[in-house]
């Protein structure tokens, strides 16, 4: 049975689909991150979940028990859950022990334990000296542990978070995200994570799911996500790439000026038409000054450089294949210098070709 | 085998419904009985008084029928006709009065360089704490015809047969109420006018125009709407004021609309024409509030240019002491003289002979506070009245407030509405539609506390409404769904954070129903019974015996208490406690 379980779920405000038929199974102990461009309905389907908002339809299951319906609901307060918010909304009238021990309290758990706990996951967090202080008198980042202490200190059935750190700032965004692996870790809390930021889902999460316009495109580990997206959006949305578009004949497929040969890839597949989109990331490639020789298979096209620019940790270059209107994005170690003008061969690794459609 | 399928579906269904049923209750908030018991206590606090008033005003006497006489009645004769055209006069001419008053004042505090400003904030506050009747009382010491302190005077300096000024006069209580009003026009024009930028009258300078060109044909323009909301506010305060009308206008014969509902309300009670006979008040109040919202979400010219832009004080020269004296001279005129003869006849044995040692005593106070029960019994009504009604208006308003805020029911606006409502109901108005509903059998709550404190709580709503919710405004719903998420209940998101967050707020809202509710008169004076008078009631009552003494060491008890709440929400809320919620 899996811990949780969204069954086409969906939300509708008058004629807004925010969460349009998303289907998810999340296992008990696991890290999934929803991530997906602002307005994409993340927080609707995280609000869902936590019971602050009804589903116009579908249904959500805890343990194979059903949560949300859209007849009834369960509300937020029984579910067992808790959450930490884009605003923390630590609560400024009490310190930061009361904060966290909030929760304890709720549960009615002797004072003894309530203050053993307390001090417990606040040494977890580094907030052990701060514990009397009030949130008015904490940083951002302080802030932020103070809310995921309290999340984690009544362990939860589920921990929720609605982009935890887009209030702090980078270095503190770095090293936070560490963080919350690391008490992900610790705990093995089941967590569903919101963020419109790849880079954080990657370093979390178990799975991610990439959601679009209210529908999840693709639920799959951040390697496969990234080396094998199965959608034009989710290949765009997770890092840089090459969309290059043909057509399937025969063991080859045809692009604007070069072809290469299927059999380098592993089973292209492509709509019955013949169309195929492969998205090839820029550091997939590798550029030659010489025509390399070709012993294993690899594809490779000869081309020009069109522009380029140093971006001290590597070169970005633009790559016009021989006769060809495409141009391709390709990065290169800051040893390998090309000018502009040119003359490149540009070899592809097939393992790192992923086929979209 | 059809069957049996068909039959194993039904029971499906059957099961299914039941679960979803039974989903329900386990689900069920229990807040949500709250909700409803809200809404319907709001219903019965605002909505049902306005109904009854109008059920009432087409009703025969004694209740069996509708009628259109009581209309005929209250509009055919010339003395009630009289009255309402007295009103309308009454409202024009001290809203010009009160321009006149107020506009020099706003300016010079907000653009000039006249020394002691704090002079005009103090006379502003003083004329706040100073409720209208006892303006009206002040100044039948200082004007009554023969026996007023200035007209002693004057006969005493020129050797004159008879006095020179005389209070119960149309031109008196226009003065009165003006001298009283004039704060709503001084605040009004003043934020308008902080927002006139120096850069544009220097614009016009720099066009050849000199500092009072400038202001007239640049400044005054811009600050027009603002002025005229104002106006509209202090017509709709004068139509609406019962107690200076009543103890300056019977005497003098002058008919007013709120004088003429009270002798409905005498001996025979005409209810059912008082209600047809209040229409146009309420038509009128309603028309102008609706014009103010206009006039006031055009924005007028003035927020388009931002509150950016320097502001310098204008040099004025030698004026600013020119107008340095008129301030003053308002400020005597407004505050100090009258609440001066106010204090002086409470310490005095009669009120007429000058101040000295042997007419000086103690004794009004003594007997007011610790001989008549009369007295003792007002006083401790007043306070446990207005305490308790600000207990209800502050605590139905945050409900209510956090209903609407965090959308937890439908139609959230219209609930919203009903809580500004008694705003636009003058207080007499909604008196008579309380009597109406609820002084009467079946309710008969007649001569009770909880009438009062039902009247007070509904009348001030607007105020605590408008803090409750521009405080509910102020707190992120994160906050409670924190709450929710770890296992409280909307309730102790309510108790844990909510309230502790709006402490402050809500001490401010208190403070603000609680300080008019222990001076309020016009609706009181319908509503009281024998032992709910209050002292402003008694105030009136008194000073129609012409008990001045006594009358006004009640009254330096009002002013005393109020000068103690004002200080205390200063000291507890903030400086800007009392312009919050208008
Ligand atoms: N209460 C609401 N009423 C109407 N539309 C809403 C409401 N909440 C969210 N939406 C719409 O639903 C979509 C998804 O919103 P949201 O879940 O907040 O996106 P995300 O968190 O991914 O940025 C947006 O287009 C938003 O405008
Ligand atoms: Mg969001």
């Amino acid at each position: 049975m899996f811990k949780l379980a969204l069954r086409n779920l969906t939300k509708t405000y008058g004629d807004v689909t925010a969460v349009n038929q998303v289907t998810l199974d999340i296992q008990e102990g696991e890290f999934v991150s929803l991530l997906g461009p602002s307005g994409c309905g993340k927080t609707t389907t995280l609000r869902m979940i936590a019971g602050f908002i009804a589903p116009t339809d579908g249904i959500i299951e805890m343990d194979g028990q059903v949560l949300s319906s859209p007849k009834a609901m369960m509300p937020p307060e029984r579910r067992q859950m808790s959450m930490i918010f884009q605003s923390y909304a630590i609560w400024p009238n009490m310190t930061v022990a009361e904060n966290v021990g909030f929760g304890l309290k709720l549960r009615k758990l002797p004072a003894e334990e309530i203050k053993r706990r307390t001090a417990d996951i606040l040494e977890v967090v580094h907030m052990g000296q701060l514990a009397g202080r009030y949130p008015a008198e904490l940083s951002g980042g302080q802030q932020q542990r103070v809310a995921l202490a309290r999340s984690i200190v009544v362990k939860p059935s589920i921990l929720l978070l609605d982009e935890p750190l887009s209030n702090l700032d980078a270095n503190l965004r770095e090293e936070m995200r560490f963080e919350i692996r690391r008490l992900h870790d610790e705990f093995r809390i089941t967590t569903v994570y919101v963020t419109h930021d790849q880079g954080e889902a990657m370093v979390t999460s178990d799975r991610i799911a990439v959601m679009n316009a209210g529908r999840i495109e693709q639920v799959d580990d951040p390697y496969t996500l990234y080396n094998k997206p199965r959608t034009r959006f989710v290949a765009g949305f997770i890092g840089r790439t090459n969309f290059l578009e043909g057509r399937r004949e025969r063991d080859a497929v045809v692009f604007d000026g070069f072809t290469l040969h299927t059999d380098a890839f592993a089973g292209p597949a492509g709509d019955g038409s013949g169309a195929v989109t492969l998205s090839v990331r820029p550091q997939s490639m590798k550029l030659h000054g010489n025509a390399p020789g070709n012993p294993d298979g690899r594809c490779v096209i000869q081309g020009k450089v069109v522009e380029r620019a140093y971006l001290g940790e590597h070169w970005d270059y633009g790559i016009a294949p021989n006769g060809s209107g495409v141009q391709l994005r390709v990065t290169a170690l800051p040893i390998e210098v090309h000018d502009v003008g040119a003359a490149v061969w540009v070899e592809f690794d097939p393992a790192q070709v992923a086929v979209i459609a | 085998m059809a069957t049996s399928s068909e039959t194993a579906m039904g029971q499906g269904t059957v099961r299914r419904g039941l679960s979803t049923a039974l989903l329900r209750v386990r689900f069920f908030e229990p807040a949500s009985i709250l909700w409803v018991l809200l809404i319907l206590f709001l219903l019965f606090l605002v909505a049902s008084p306005f109904a009854h008033l109008l059920v009432v005003s087409f009703e025969k006497t004694g209740g069996d029928g509708f009628t259109l006489a009581n209309y005929v009645t209250a509009y055919s004769r010339s003395r009630y006709l009289d009255g309402l055209r007295n009103s309308l006069m009454l409202g024009l001419a001290t809203a010009v009065v009160c321009v006149a008053f107020a506009l020099p004042m706003a300016w010079a505090v907000s653009r000039t360089n006249m020394p002691a400003k704090w002079l005009v904030w103090g006379t502003v506050l003083g004329a706040f704490i100073l409720p209208p009747y006892l303006t009206a009382i002040g100044w039948i010491l200082l004007a009554g015809p023969n026996a007023g302190w200035l007209n002693r005077m004057w006969m005493a300096i020129t050797g004159a047969e008879s006095g020179l000024f005389d209070i119960y006069t149309f031109t008196g209580i226009v003065l009165v109420i003006a001298l009283n009003a004039f704060p709503y026009v001084f605040l009004f024009t003043k934020s308008a006018l902080d927002l006139v930028s120096t850069e544009m009258e220097e614009a016009a300078n720099i066009l050849g125009a000199n500092a009072w060109q400038a202001t007239w044909k640049v400044t005054l323009p811009l600050i027009w709407p603002a002025i005229l909301g104002s106006i509209i506010i202090v017509f709709l305060e004068a139509i609406a004021l019962f107690g200076v009308p009543a103890l300056l206008g019977i005497p003098a014969r002058i008919n007013f609309v709120t004088t003429q509902l009270w002798e409905f309300f005498g001996f025979p009670l005409r209810m059912e024409v008082a209600a047809a006979y209040s229409m146009p008040l309420l038509l009128i109040t309603l028309l102008l509030i609706y014009a103010q919202r206009l006039l006031l979400s055009r924005k007028g010219y003035v927020s388009q240019t931002g509150k950016g832009g320097e502001r310098r004080p204008i040099d004025i020269g030698p004026w600013r002491f020119v107008l340095l004296g008129y301030c003053t001279l308002i400020g005597v005129l407004a505050v100090a003289a009258p609440a001066y003869v106010i204090v002086q006849a409470s310490f005095s044995k009669a009120w007429g002979r000058a101040m000295s040692w042997d007419n000086f005593t103690v004794i009004h106070y003594w007997q007011i506070l610790f001989e008549q029960s009369m007295t003792q019994q007002a006083i401790m009504n007043s306070f446990m009245f207005a305490a308790a009604a600000a207990f209800l208006a502050i605590g139905l308003a945050l409900a209510i407030a956090y209903l609407v805020t965090r959308r937890l029911v439908p139609w959230g606006n219209v609930l919203a509405f009903l809580c500004m409502a008694p705003f636009v109901i003058p207080g007499i108005i909604l008196a008579i539609g309380f009597y109406a509903a609820y002084a009467t059998p079946p309710v008969a709550l007649y001569g009770t506390a909880t009438l009062m404190i039902l009247a007070f709580a509904a009348r001030f709503l607007p105020i605590a409404y408008a803090t409750s919710a521009a405080g509910m405004r102020s707190i992120n719903p994160e906050m409670e769904e924190a709450v929710r998420i770890l296992g409280g209940g909307r309730l102790t998101a309510i108790r844990a954070v909510v309230a502790p967050l709006l402490k402050k707020t809500l001490l401010g809202g208190w403070l603000l129903v609680f300080i008019p509710a222990t001076r309020e008169l016009s609706a009181a004076i319908f509503l009281v019974g024998p032992q709910t008078r209050v002292m402003s009631v008694l105030i009136y009552d008194m000073s129609e015996e012409g008990n001045f003494e006594l009358v006004s060491a009640l009254g330096g008890i009002i002013l005393i208490a109020t000068s103690f709440f004002v200080w205390l929400g200063f000291k507890l809320v903030g400086r800007d406690f009392m312009l919050r919620g208008r």
